[in-house]
């Protein structure tokens, strides 16, 4: 169960793929999206394009997307450290990618599938959580759900849908 | 015909769908399709299996994986023919390989 919308997102601080110590909250960045997203899963591929076009298109308007792999890497090699730095390296993402290695901040946010995505306002608040749009196979959709939250926080007001139900591979908890 | 899925993964009920389709297509709506549920990392190991959905035909994988892929409760991932990843087969690919394997339909089927 995530946290509600309205509520303050749990804080943390995790190492990106460069082992750079990477806060949840950046001055220079008022609004924050955080996905939890991962190597393997075909959801997750499916929406990652349409998730790095969003992070260029919002990154000069003040929007930070914080890509989160909390999987268990011991079961699943393919969400390694290192498989993560092979797609950072080839180009792949267009924001940071960081390593839940314990699995904690997935647990304390409540993330359940990937891709996971959650929008925070300008106070850290919870506006959006649910899927990128609302077809993985339509590119065309090109995360609909997530630039209308991120136009909403950025504008203050509330996004419509504040909610959606997010679809994608469950993940990877740690026995 | 068996279908194998996770219940962890959302695809299999569009897999099964598609999969019907293709059989009604190709002229054998009438090919039962079994569907059985792996539920442990062991089933999966035991069963070959690298993710839901797999489909066998008469234990044939119709688009076998990669090889080396490892076992595992985990959604599959397929590639479609224009190179996008997709939690189900590319439905050509599918009946390309449901051509390949089951035998010319009969009238009555």
């Amino acid at each position: 169960m995530s946290f509600a919308i309205g509520a303050l997102a749990p804080n943390f601080t995790l190492p990106d793929t460069y082992a750079n110590a990477t806060p949840l909250r950046d001055v220079d960045s008022p609004v924050t999206a955080v996905v939890f997203t991962c190597n393997h899963c075909p959801y997750a591929l499916a929406w990652h394009e349409r998730v790095q076009a969003v992070a260029r298109d919002y990154g000069p308007r003040g929007v930070r997307i914080l890509q989160i792999n909390s999987n268990d890497a011991e079961r699943f090699p393919h969400d390694s450290l290192a498989a993560m730095s092979a797609r950072v390296a080839a180009g792949e993402f267009a924001s940071p990618y960081l390593h839940d290695a314990t699995q904690e901040v997935a647990h304390a946010w409540g993330a359940a599938v990937t891709p996971d995505v959650f929008v925070l306002d300008t106070d850290g608040r919870l506006v959006y959580h649910g899927a990128p749009d609302a077809d993985y196979r339509d590119e065309s959709l090109a995360a609909a759900w997530l630039r209308d939250a991120l136009d909403a926080a950025l504008e203050h007001r509330q996004p419509d849908p504040a909610q959606t139900e997010p679809v994608g591979c469950s993940i990877k908890w740690r026995p | 015909m068996e279908l194998l899925y996770w219940n962890g993964c959302p695809s299999h009920a569009a897999a099964l769908t598609e999969l019907r389709a293709a059989l009604a297509e190709l002229g054998h709506p009438g090919v039962q399709v079994a569907i059985s549920e792996i539920a442990s990392e062991a089933q999966a190991a035991q069963r070959d299996f690298v993710g839901s959905p797999t489909i066998r035909i008469a234990g044939i994988d119709p688009l076998p994986p990669t090889p080396g892929e490892p076992t595992g409760l985990t959604c599959r991932l397929y590639r479609r023919r224009d190179g996008r990843h997709s939690p189900t087969p590319d439905p050509a690919d599918l009946r390309e390989a449901l051509r390949r394997l089951l035998p010319p339909p009969t009238q009555e089927s």
